[in-house]
């Protein structure tokens, strides 16, 4: 009795100590050498996963800036400037620095602007009504208001506002990942510099008909006038296809194209409201009794967006 | 009465009920409209290319825009007159197309065109010149789907036809133009038959006939046995019957392989429709210009069948109808299964209307989505085998892959899975959806590789 047990233990700590050896020389010899720096880059990174890199995740990422070069061309939108230099330091690599960017929605085509022409009653994507025709409006160009945008965000920084049917972007969420601009069937969401206070000047319309029959469909259509390009001070609007089209990193954000745009096409957002200052001119108008205040009303609209840029 | 001797196709379909309304209704030439848009894309391919300029005038059949490529037809004009504009037009679905808009002045045809009643019976030519023919003529699928006939006459090589199928099925509901068509135009169909022998090479060809038609089977068998080689094969009703592949598997019983074409299989198919205009074509030097359109509806005046010149509005052929009904809730181009709502009403005719139907505002709607309760009534009706309910949850959580694995684009889109559904659930839609990325996946894999 005494001896099986002593037989069983012997070979078992035979067999063992066999393996043992041979999965040692194994591993010496499968091994994979993973540069540790992979583990720490990973950790620095936000780990949303959400592709906008251009890899699958966030690993995938970490492995192609330690393997690269240069971190030209990589780029975590999610973490930004801050984490790419984190990024740099553990690689021993200069960061590139990028613009902050943000999702901006180019359709102003609410129910009020834009009339609903037909009823749609099938399945809640824009890219299915998209591949059918041209929405319940008419405009070809314009949002089809069924949220594939708000579905493809992970950073809960879209969502369709009920009173318009447009989407609308917070900008505090929003990563610019472009998961929005890539699921859009209509390509209206663009991304654009974040500058200071999240002030955005943009042209809110895509439709690229004629003036006559832009306007047909929706009242506040970009109508290709060219009044903005003409009043441009810094060469940020190009016009093309009866569109104006504002290059958000040549804009200065003067406004001075927002009040000469005869449909209220241009949006600007978070600025400080502009009807405080006109009730400022009412307030003077009275008070100083010019008799041209017609000039001075001029002067001072022209002037006062200009100075607060600088 | 459902003769069960007779062939359908064995997998899936669905009997919607008929209404076919205007069956006992001649075919009547409708008025010459004032204008007509006739945009350089009604068929399946690039886009012709025009070969008159704004301004012109142009006679019935002369050319407007030629083919730009193999797979693409040519556009004729369908009225005498001056060419108002060349410009964006809406077409069934609301996006602009370049267009002929033509402000029609008389009706002054080309004079090679043979206007007689004559048939004229014999067939000259090679069957190059016949294709050829084919090809100036811009012919293409009348069915609806509206592909460049002379691309499926020109048989690959390597390959060889040994059938040809003419499609006088119409298992559509309401529809009824290629019925009036094959009790009318009998004699002109059967030369276009044997053109199109001619052109592929064959020396069979089987009409396939919806037994609800016997009318227009007895008089086909009748002419068919004049000629050698053509038959009339009589079908039980079942709806998607019409579509290729089905009729193929209805008939020879060869099934088309997944991806294939009906050639791999040795069977080429056209519709009635196209067939006659062939002959026209060949035999009259007639190109395609006109085509029947059943207007009809549950609570329209007058369902009909006319004779309609392409670039047509649809307002025009409703009003013919007897107008638009007060209780309209929808216009659909096409029959109830497969066709298309429209959003406006001065969009034309084009090469692939067959039908308009007008449906009643109480018919209109869909119904409340419901949750699947697993009946696993839409994979018994479906065709081609897929299973539609399984595809349509792949399309909710983007799956797009997997609806590639599982064959999605074998879908017909005969829609007889949503007509089926007990829960009303939106299942076409979703497949589309499938279809729409998969295509692009495959895109992109093809770009990838090369």
């Amino acid at each position: 009795m005494n001896n099986i047990v002593l037989y069983t233990v012997i070979s078992l700590s035979a067999l063992g100590g066999l393996a043992a050896v041979i999965l040692y020389f194994v591993a010496q010899k499968f091994k994979v050498v993973e540069d540790p720096r992979i583990d720490e880059v990973e950790a620095i990174l936000p780990h949303a996963n959400c592709g906008a890199c251009g890899y699958p995740g966030c690993r995938q990422f970490a492995e192609a800036c330690v393997k690269a070069d240069s971190l030209d061309g990589l780029f975590c939108t999610v973490g930004g400037n801050e984490v790419m230099e984190k990024v740099a330091s553990i690689l021993g690599m200069e960061a590139v620095e990028e613009e902050p960017r943000v999702a901006v929605i180019r359709c102003q085509g609410s129910f009020e602007y834009r009339p609903r022409t037909s009823h749609y009653e099938g399945i809640d994507s824009c890219a299915s009504v998209n591949a059918l025709y041209t929405g319940d409006t008419d405009c070809p160009y314009g949002c089809l208001g069924l949220g594939d945008c708000v579905e493809a965000c992970d950073f809960d920084a879209l969502y369709m506002d009920e009173q318009t049917g447009l989407p609308v972007v917070v900008d505090d969420n929003c990563v610019a990942c472009g998961a929005c601009v890539e699921a859009c069937p209509r390509d209206i969401i663009e991304l654009r510099k974040r500058n200071k206070k999240d002030r955005k000047i943009f042209v809110s319309c895509m439709n690229e008909e004629r003036g006559g029959v832009a306007r047909k469909y929706c009242s506040v259509a970009c109508i290709g006038c060219s009044k903005c390009f003409q009043v441009c001070p810094f060469d940020a609007i190009t016009m093309g296809n009866n569109l104006a089209f504002i290059d958000s990193d040549a804009c200065k954000l003067c406004r001075k194209c927002v009040p000469v745009c005869p449909t209220n096409s241009i949006l600007e957002i978070n600025f400080p409201p502009p009807k405080v200052k006109k009730e400022l001119k009412t307030t003077v108008k009275p008070g100083a009794l010019v008799p041209d205040n017609k000039k001075t009303e001029e002067n001072a609209g022209d002037n006062v967006p200009g100075k607060e840029s600088e | 009465m459902q003769n069960f001797k007779h062939k359908t196709f064995p997998k899936g379909g669905v009997h919607p009920v008929e209404n076919k309304r205007s069956a006992g209704k001649p075919i009547q030439v409708l008025p010459l409209p004032v204008r007509v848009v006739i945009p350089v894309v009604q068929h399946l391919g690039a886009p012709a290319t025009p070969v008159v300029e704004k301004g012109e005038k142009v006679v019935v059949g002369q050319l407007l825009a030629k083919s730009s490529g193999f797979v693409s037809a040519n556009i004729h004009s369908s009225v005498s007159g001056k060419i108002f504009r060349f410009e964006g037009h809406m077409d069934a679905s609301g996006y602009k197309h370049l267009s002929f808009v033509i402000d029609r002045d008389g009706d002054a045809w080309d004079p090679s065109i043979d206007r007689s009643e004559m048939v004229r019976e014999n067939i000259q030519g090679s069957r190059e010149e016949i294709i050829g023919k084919i090809r100036d003529a811009g012919i293409v699928g009348m069915g609806g789907a509206t592909f460049p006939t002379h691309v499926k006459l020109n048989v690959p090589k390597g390959k060889k036809a040994d059938i040809l199928i003419i499609n006088g099925v119409e298992c559509e509901p309401y529809l009824t133009a290629d019925h009036r068509l094959m009790l009318e135009r009998g004699r002109e169909l059967m030369v276009g038959i044997r053109i199109l022998m001619k052109a592929i090479d064959v020396e069979k060809a089987v009409i396939g006939i919806e037994e609800n038609k016997p009318d227009a089977i007895a008089l086909l068998a009748e002419l068919a046995d004049r000629n050698l080689g053509i038959t009339v094969q009589p079908l039980r009703v079942k709806y998607p019957q019409g579509g290729e592949k089905q009729l193929i598997k209805a008939i020879t019983g060869r099934e088309v392989p997944s991806g294939g074409l009906p050639v791999d299989v040795g069977a080429v198919v056209h519709n009635v429709g196209t067939t006659l205009a062939a002959y026209e074509a060949v035999q009259k030097n007639k190109p395609l210009i006109e085509r029947i359109v059943t207007v009809t509806g549950k609570s329209l005046k007058e369902p009909s069948n006319f004779l309609v010149r392409i670039g047509t509005p649809i307002s025009d052929v409703i009003e013919a109808a007897g107008g638009l009904p007060d209780d309209t809730g929808k216009v659909v181009l096409g029959g109830p299964m497969m066709g298309k709502a429209v959003s406006k009403l001065d969009i034309p005719v084009t090469k692939g209307t067959s039908g308009i139907l007008v449906i009643p505002e109480r018919e209109a709607h869909r119904k409340p989505v419901q949750p699947c309760i697993r009946c696993a009534k839409c994979v018994s009706v479906c065709p081609m085998g897929l299973e539609p309910y399984l595809l349509m949850n792949l399309g909710q959580h983007q799956l797009f892959e997997k609806a590639q694995q599982e064959k999605v684009m074998d879908c017909i889109e005969c829609g007889s899975c949503s007509f089926i559904c007990p829960a009303d659930r939106p299942l076409l839609d979703y497949i589309r959806l499938d279809k729409l990325r998969v295509g692009e996946l495959i895109r992109k894999q093809k770009k990838a590789v090369s």
